[in-house]
């Protein structure tokens, strides 16, 4: 309704403006004041963004806060960090915190599907926006923005089709990260479903590291020694597949093992595909998350609905990326991140 | 071998361990295709290399009836600080020369607390660790995980060579664990962390320093966690702080305590170590062939542990002396 309301007034406006500008043509020689700068001028000012991720001090991280941190400062608006430091517990605490400190909205990085659902529900109740960021929960809340894990997963997989049907083993290896983060839930699904749709493909080891590259790196070489002629796997993360690739690389394997992993496409991603430790790699692109994240940002402050009434989804396009397709600006690099 | 083998209880934890550990090779060499392969057994050890390094470590400071619970931060935090600062461009010998200062200091600030102000190690360790890892997290760099810059690949290339068919970690684990037995066996250290860690006072009082022990006992530990540290770095091209809240550190108390060396101190050797080290990757090793469920692996690895622990409570009740020493 209210937006209607809003239309409403600005048609009028724009009719007034017109009647205006044709019986004086001198208001021309000034300029026109574009009638929908303002709201989107003052949509955000003064008002607080605070951003809840699982922690600081990693790739994905750091860049969703340098691109959100700078649009919303830029707008006149607040913007706060939580850092739990891995911690589901801390990371609970501090949204509870958020919750009664009631800033106008929240950007929440789930560490699993479970954990904070209930929490979003509530502090969207509370009439806090909250925004969803590549992981998301059970429960659905005025946004999300993040990789479309489904067709993240597809792309891996059919990579591995692609490359060890015919004429190859057939067997490949999955890594996931920890079970229950949303990543691996919503990932191994597609893989799985692909897979079973190719009979040649046979998995023969699928497993957890926890996100650890020194896991990744065990199993790997264990699963190397058991299937020598593996063709081949795909890790669930980039930080976690350079344990994989190292011991692919020690057992003489580098290149006979196709190596499918995903991450947010920073630099250490492109550097890794230019000496071959990875060969094909799903990005979900962060500055575009970022970007996505700033449009919700604005169009839920713009819209004045009440937290909750609107629920959206902005999937981050994948980008594939192999060493031939490689180019100056295919990754983004931390390092280069504006600091403040 | 005989001798240990037929002194004191007939089942000590350690042998029941032993048991276990071989009931479970001869049962995986029976029935897992290429599980009794030397390739396979060698990555098997290169797997446990760093679990079992940082266990030689702890052994050493458990004997002396403490604990370290900073170890894990210290094989971290120095070592992620020293890719940053490669990272930066600071010359390599500098680099590693900070961080092995750095892993010192802490192992003596560790030994200060414990031996001179005399905090129990439980909550010193626990403490150091804490603000290793964030003091490195907040002051010295601010990223989850380091990764090894591309002009010091040779470093990869180093944590990847073989000497003789072992891989490097291997050698290593077994050069430190010799190194550990030779201390601890034929030292005069050595012996007196094993009289400290028996009966502190009586130590003290026969003139043995115990403090500056204690301390020494801190840093050689510091020393092992750098080392694992810089293993580990090498061997998968970068450092991941975020092991300093994994589970980790238990493995590592798991692989000391689990082979026979009592928390009460005074007591085991790096054979203990070995043991329970073997133990904990034949385990791995077996049920990553057969893919077993992950959440599963957890359950098959506590239980054995239990029946460990068990057996061990029922053969060896506790008489009158150990329940008056007490555990940690």
């Amino acid at each position: 309704m209210a937006r209607h309301k809003t239309i409403a007034a600005l048609l009028t406006g724009l009719m007034l403006c017109t009647g205006f500008l044709l019986s004086s043509p001198a208001a021309t020689a000034d300029g026109l004041t574009d009638p929908g700068l303002a709201p989107y001028v003052t949509a955000l000012k003064g008002k607080k963004v605070v951003f809840l991720p699982v922690a600081m001090g990693f790739d994905l991280a750091e860049g969703w806060t340098s691109g959100v941190r700078q649009m919303v400062k830029a707008n006149g608006g607040s913007f706060a960090i939580r850092d739990p430091n891995w911690s589901t517990t801390a990371e609970a605490q501090a949204l509870t915190e958020l919750i009664s400190e009631k800033p106008d909205l929240i950007i929440v990085h789930n560490p699993d599907v479970q954990s904070l659902a209930r929490l979003n529900e509530k502090a969207e109740k509370a009439g806090i926006y909250v925004i969803q960021v590549n992981m998301r929960s059970s429960f659905s809340t005025d946004a999300y923005v993040g990789a479309n894990w489904q067709k993240v997963g597809e792309a891996e997989a059919n990579a591995l089709v692609r490359k060890c049907g015919a004429g190859t083993s057939g067997k490949v290896a999955i890594v996931q990260g920890v079970l229950t983060a949303a990543t691996s839930v919503y990932q191994i699904g597609p893989i799985l479903k692909v897979f079973s749709q190719h009979p040649e493909i046979k998995v023969v080891s699928n497993q957890a590291a926890d996100w650890d590259a020194s896991k990744a790196k065990a199993l790997t070489t264990t699963v190397l020694q058991q299937n020598p002629d593996l063709c081949g796997l795909i890790s669930f993360w980039d930080g976690m597949a350079v344990g994989s690739s190292a011991a692919i690389r020690e057992a003489g394997k580098t290149g006979k093992v196709y190596v499918v992993t995903n991450g947010g496409g920073e630099q250490m991603a492109c550097d890794n595909l230019e000496s071959g430790n990875f060969d094909e790699y799903v990005s979900f692109d962060v500055p575009r998350q970022a970007s996505d994240m700033n449009d919700a940002i604005k169009m839920l402050f713009q819209s004045k609905e009440p937290a909750g009434s609107v629920k959206f989804s902005l999937y981050t396009p994948n980008k594939i990326l192999t060493k031939a397709d490689l180019k100056p600006g295919s990754c983004w690099s931390m390092k280069n991140l504006p600091k403040s | 071998m005989k001798g240990w083998l037929f002194r004191r209880a007939h089942f000590s934890q350690e042998r029941i361990v032993l048991a276990i550990t071989i009931a479970l090779f001869v049962l995986f060499s029976a029935t897992l295709n290429r599980f009794l392969t030397s390739a396979n057994l060698l990555s098997l050890l290169q797997s446990v290399s760093v679990l079992g390094i940082l266990g030689v470590g702890m052994a050493i400071v458990v004997i002396g009836r403490g604990i370290d619970l900073s170890i894990v931060a210290i094989m971290a935090i120095p070592v992620a600080w020293v890719l940053y600062m490669m990272n930066q461009g600071v010359p390599v010998p500098a680099a590693f020369a900070l961080g092995l200062g750095f892993s010192v200091a802490i192992g003596v600030l560790n030994g200060l607390f414990i031996a001179y102000v005399e905090v129990p190690a439980l909550f010193a360790t626990l403490a150091t660790g804490a603000f290793v890892y964030g003091f490195g997290r907040s002051q010295l760099f601010n990223q989850d995980i380091i990764y090894l810059p591309a002009s010091a690949s040779w470093i990869a290339a180093v944590g990847r060579m073989h000497v003789a068919q072992v891989p490097i970690a291997v050698v290593f684990f077994a050069a430190i664990s010799l190194a550990g037995f030779l201390v601890l066996r034929y030292t005069k250290i050595g012996r007196f962390f094993y009289l400290i860690g028996e009966n502190y006072l009586a130590a003290r009082i026969t003139g043995i320093p115990a403090r500056p022990m204690i301390v020494i006992q801190y840093v050689l530990s510091s020393l092992v966690a750098f080392i694992a540290g810089t293993l580990t770095a090498a061997a998968v091209t970068s450092m991941n702080t975020r092991v300093v809240n994994s589970t980790l550190i238990y493995d590592v108390i798991l692989v000391v305590v689990v082979g026979g060396i009592g928390l009460s101190g005074g007591k085991g050797g790096i054979r203990n170590v070995i043991i329970g080290t073997l133990l904990i990757g034949i385990l791995l090793d077996g049920m990553t062939i057969l893919d077993v469920r992950y959440t599963l692996q957890n359950l098959i690895k506590s239980i054995i542990l239990l029946v460990a622990i068990l057996v061990d409570s029922i053969v060896n009740p506790r008489d009158e002396q150990t329940d008056q020493q007490g555990d940690i």
